[in-house]
């Protein structure tokens, strides 16, 4: 027996979670180990993967959908949302995902594409689903295909912030740009980003995305978590900042509060001390692979 | 939602931010993660101190979870403000895709409310002196209680931040002197 009307999977419960995760730090884990030292530090969620992009990067081959076994282990371990990745494309692994009963589906650029033309059609999973994009044409594409949370790409396992702060301030540049235009220029805006009409129109009104927009890739300081948090990030993903770093848990703790105070810059130097060494940086000029350009 | 009522509002981050306020609203989000910040941010025992004087308190989700005098799967270190006497379950109706909406009949309000429950929280027991507002059946439980009240306290399991009704903010606002 149910209330009435009862209904799981809708839009609004889907894009709820997405609300309730603002403010917050979402942590990549690669075992429950790493799992509850991330729900020990606060994190709002942990995001399960088989390896840290930094070390995908590295080893090279084709990255994949981790171990259900992983996962499970994961869930067991902590009372927070657990979110898993699928390739881009790859419904077959989302459909697993979704059976395993993870909180959140990361169709990610940091796997190895499955489909070079399409993404994965998210209406018709009860599971929610977060995308990266790069830009606002990209954000809108992946809206308009049942994603529930936008993250900012950047340039997954760097440790370099620019190119987070690229995709940030394109995405938010474009929809300031969007909420000065006219009834007429709206179709061309929507004919230049590659969008839906109607999506470009409900910006123009309100101003901002129809659900939250995260900001990932990059994130190695509680000073990153504070600037894109500013620019206009409503929370922060961390992937190899935190493990990859030389202190993972009062680094996890630090950027918790930075992301928490992002305006208070007395709050995130009080942060910042002693933290250790953060993870080794790329300079982005030098990658052989941008993670970035995966997606469509 | 506050500022189409005619209410003014202020994010609370800091001690500093409780001065002037008449009432306060904890809201959805991880409970783990709140009670953790608002310990760090040393927010809580003034709050508590408040809470305990007769603040009027909404606490939605999480908010209910920290309001609770029990929780039955809690951590060990999480806080409470132990402001209603209810007994919750954390994460009651299971994960993410079993979260739901659904339409309550609310004690007070002539037509229902559309509710919706996002890996919420369960109202296991209720105290004497809790009045039970709403119930929900679902997840082959029956009339769990959704909405209680005790004094100037009222907590949901379900986030009325995230539909545009306002009813219920309106019953919290008539709890406020």
């Amino acid at each position: 027996m149910h209330s009435d009307n009862y209904e799981i999977g809708t839009f609004r419960v889907k894009r709820g979670l997405a609300d309730m995760l603002r403010g917050g730090v979402i942590m990549d884990v690669v075992n429950a180990e790493e799992a509850k030292i991330a729900e020990d530090a606060g994190a709002t969620a942990v995001m399960a993967l088989e390896r840290v992009p930094a070390d995908i990067r590295r080893d090279g081959g084709v990255a994949r959908m981790s171990d259900p076994v992983m996962i499970e282990d994961i869930q067991k371990t902590v009372t927070i949302p657990v979110m898993a990745k699928a390739r881009i494309g790859h419904f077959a692994e989302a459909q697993i995902l979704q059976s395993l009963g993870v909180d959140y589906v990361d169709e990610s650029e940091v796997l190895t594409p499955a489909d070079e033309a399409h993404h994965i059609d998210k209406w018709a999973f009860t599971v929610p689903f977060v995308c990266g994009a790069t830009n606002l044409g990209e954000a809108l594409r992946r809206i308009s295909e049942g994603a529930c949370m936008i993250r900012s790409k950047g340039e997954a396992g760097t440790g370099n912030i620019v190119e987070a702060v690229r995709h940030l301030r394109s995405i938010l540049g474009d929809i300031r740009k969007i909420t000065q235009a006219d009834a007429a220029e709206l179709f061309e805006w929507a004919k230049r980003l590659q969008a839906p009409l109607g999506l470009v129109q409900e910006i123009a009104q309100t101003g901002k995305l129809p659900v939250p927009m995260f900001c990932a890739g990059g994130i190695a300081t509680p000073a990153d978590a504070s600037l894109v948090m500013q620019l206009g990030a409503e929370a922060v993903f961390v992937g190899s900042g935190i493990f990859k770093s030389e202190d993972p848990a009062p680094r996890a703790r630090a950027i918790v509060e930075a992301t928490t105070h992002f305006r208070d810059a007395a709050a995130v130097a009080n942060a910042s001390r002693g933290l250790g060494e953060a993870m080794p940086g790329l300079e982005i000029s030098t990658l052989e692979v941008k993670l970035a350009e995966r997606g469509w | 939602m506050l500022t189409s009522l005619g209410t003014k509002s202020v994010a609370v981050r800091t001690p500093d931010d409780l001065a002037g306020i008449d009432a306060i609203i904890l809201p959805g989000g991880e409970s783990t993660t709140i009670s953790m910040l608002l310990e760090s941010s040393k927010v809580f025992d003034p709050l508590k101190q408040m809470i305990d004087e007769g603040l009027p308190v909404l606490g939605t989700c999480a908010g209910m979870i920290l309001l609770a005098n029990e929780v039955s799967d809690g951590r060990a270190d999480q806080k409470s403000f132990a402001a209603i006497d209810i007994s919750v379950r954390r994460n009651s109706f299971g994960r993410q895709i079993a979260s739901f909406e659904s339409d309550l009949k609310v004690k007070g309000l002539t037509n229902s409310f559309r509710a919706v429950f996002i890996r919420a929280p369960g109202v296991e027991k209720v105290g004497d002196s809790v009045e039970i507002l709403a119930t929900v059946d679902t997840h082959g439980q029956t009339e769990v209680p959704v909405l209680c009240k005790s004094g100037p306290i009222l907590v949901s399991s379900f986030h009325p931040e995230l539909t545009a009704d306002s009813r219920i903010h309106q019953i919290f606002l008539s709890l406020i002197k």
